[in-house]
């Protein structure tokens, strides 16, 4: 990693299927313009992108982003930490929980409230329950820009039965909400428990079939296979995390790094690819969806007993039955409920290892009831930069599968 | 290889740049911080992501933020940068005032500045020198004003349902 350029001395890679970038010149000067987006049925979100064709071949494209911007940077300067949650839900909607533990994690860092290891274990367990869904999504929509939609639905039946191990954890199924400042909002119940045991079971045989029918797939190797590869230094350069990174054969992952709720106590490996290009990204993903069965697994086994949350009265809403019959309950309810909570003065910045890279949280407190400046740092905003670079010189079918294999959200990218 | 220190990088920082070039420096919650000026930020990523031993060549993030009170030193940018081999991160912050925005761009190191420099101009309005294409990012094209600034209030002032008359908010 010694020798890392500057963006400026990167003239555009020679892309290597496809050959050299071929532009117009006075015999052949029509370039077409074609619009791919906003929506459009293949590209899983809105996102348009503005993309100069020369025959088959793309010359150049122009992303525009934003259609779905909801101004939560400026939403969550008027809102206290409970409700913002909600919002971090609604950024990479596929996989929820991270989101939520991530903006709790950070709040728990500002506040200094220290959640018990059994809150930390059920948390990795919604985590990774959240990132084998998120990889699970991204791979088989992959899949179906490929022409196999088969796997897609075989592999949703097994989102569907996440989502209701979502539901006995918290309640909820997409955006989950998931979580309080110091734990969780309940135990993990003995139904919880025994569905997550049960989809244990099944869900390796699915994967495996899923596996099976991709991996070693002539049609889907030719389709993928040094189709919008990109090098760990550009990719570092473009700040790319989590599995894309991964892809172009860097092993960063937040939850080694800086193991955050607990992760250190779990064995896993991180896969890395070596290419960066779309068959490496699918393959990067696939392994992390075992690995991720790995940790789920040694914190079922291991899930030690004790509380479920910190016991930090200020922060966390006392049981409902102890509100009727205890005024201190009664007043921290109240004052919970109605964001009357103030945060210390001070700085936070806590990231976790989303489902597509490092999801950042940068807290500015004032001492006030709401952040005074809250940024949030989405991996695919940034990833999602380095598209045109990744598409220049490749055909129209492989840009279609490069966006779906880069993981990005339109929830997210636009926040 | 020995473990960085954020005392490490200061003190690398300062032998390199003086140390009148960096004030309010502190640790928050483990996070080496430091305030330098807009003219010195530049110098200071380059030297960052050349430097052997450092290392940092990784901008994880950065953003703008808005102080009304502070005169002359409204506006500011924070940029966030890590050092992947020695897992250190770094909190570099400038401020400046509201009626002159201007602030180098760091587009030619850093490919990932492009947007999170078009996504400071959308919401602050901070003007980036030689960014090569500073245009709005979320926000429709043809927007007047710059959102994020904290003197355009989240809700609309004339709404009389959302008095709050027991908590003044």
């Amino acid at each position: 990693m010694a020798e890392i350029k500057k963006a400026e001395e990167v003239k555009h890679p020679i892309n290597q299927v496809h050959g050299s970038l071929q532009t117009a010149d006075e015999f052949n000067n029509e370039l077409t313009t074609l619009n791919l987006g906003p929506t459009h049925p293949a590209t899983h979100g809105i996102f348009q992108n503005i993309l100069q064709m020369d025959g088959e071949k793309i010359v150049s494209g122009v992303p525009t982003i934003g259609y779905i911007h909801r101004a939560y940077e400026k939403i969550c300067e008027r809102r206290p930490f409970y409700q913002i949650t909600p919002l971090t839900d609604r950024m990479n909607y596929c996989s929820a929980p991270i989101n939520n533990i991530g903006w709790w994690l950070t709040v728990e860092k500002l506040l200094g409230v220290k959640t018990p290891k059994r809150a930390d274990y059920i948390r990795v367990i919604a985590m990774e329950l959240a990132r084998i869904t998120d990889h699970l999504i991204c791979n088989s929509i992959l899949g179906v820009d490929t022409g196999a939609f088969t796997g897609f639905l075989y592999v949703f039946q097994e989102r569907e039965k996440v989502y209701e191990i979502y539901e006995e954890i918290c309640g909820s199924r997409l955006t989950t909400n998931m979580g309080r400042i110091g734990g969780m909002e309940r135990d993990l119940s003995p139904i919880a428990i025994e569905k997550l045991r049960k989809w244990l079971d099944e869900f390796p045989k699915v994967w495996a079939e899923f596996e099976k029918m991709f991996n070693r797939n002539r049609i889907f190797m030719d389709r993928t296979q040094n189709v919008g590869g990109i090098t760990a230094e550009r990719a570092l350069n473009y700040g790319f995390t989590g599995p894309n990174l991964r892809a172009a054969g860097v092993d960063y992952d937040v939850r080694v790094m800086n193991p955050y709720s607990s992760y250190e106590d779990f064995e896993f490996e991180i896969p890395v690819g070596t290419k960066g290009d779309t068959y490496d990204r699918f393959m990067v993903r696939n392994e992390e969806v075992w690995q991720s069965l790995r940790i789920i697994k040694q914190a079922l086994e291991n899930l030690p007993e004790g509380p479920y949350h910190a016991d930090a009265p200020e922060y966390y809403l006392p049981p409902k039955q102890a509100v009727y019959r205890n005024m201190e309950a009664l007043i921290y309810h109240f004052k919970i409920v109605m964001g009357e909570i103030d945060a210390p003065v001070g700085e936070v910045y806590q990231s976790v290892e989303g489902g597509n890279g490092e999801l950042g949280f940068y807290l500015v407190s004032d001492g006030g009831r709401t952040p005074y400046r809250m940024h949030f740092r989405r991996p695919c905003f940034i990833y999602y930069q380095a598209y045109p670079e990744m598409v220049i010189g490749t055909q129209l079918s492989d840009a279609i599968v490069i966006l779906s294999s880069m993981n990005v959200i339109a929830g997210e990218l636009d926040a | 290889m020995a473990e960085l220190t954020n005392q490490a990088v200061l003190e690398r920082l300062t032998q390199k740049f003086g140390e009148q070039t960096f004030t309010d420096i502190g640790e928050p919650y483990g996070l080496l911080t430091v305030t330098t000026t807009r003219e010195q930020i530049i110098p200071i990523l380059e030297f960052l992501h050349a430097d052997e031993f450092l290392q940092m060549n990784f901008l994880t993030t950065m953003c703008g933020i808005h102080y009304p009170s502070s005169k002359d030193q409204e506006l500011g940018m924070i940029y966030h940068v890590h050092s992947l081999v020695h897992n250190v991160r770094l909190r570099i912050k400038i401020f400046f005032p509201i009626a002159d925005p201007v602030v180098p761009t760091a587009t030619k190191l850093y490919a990932t500045a492009n947007w999170m420099e078009r996504e400071a101009f959308d919401f602050y309005g901070i003007k980036f020198e030689g960014h090569p294409n500073l245009i709005r990012i979320l926000n429709v094209e043809d927007m007047d004003y710059h959102p994020m600034l904290k003197h355009y209030p989240l809700e609309d002032g004339t709404r009389e349902d959302k008095v709050d008359l027991f908590f003044g908010r």
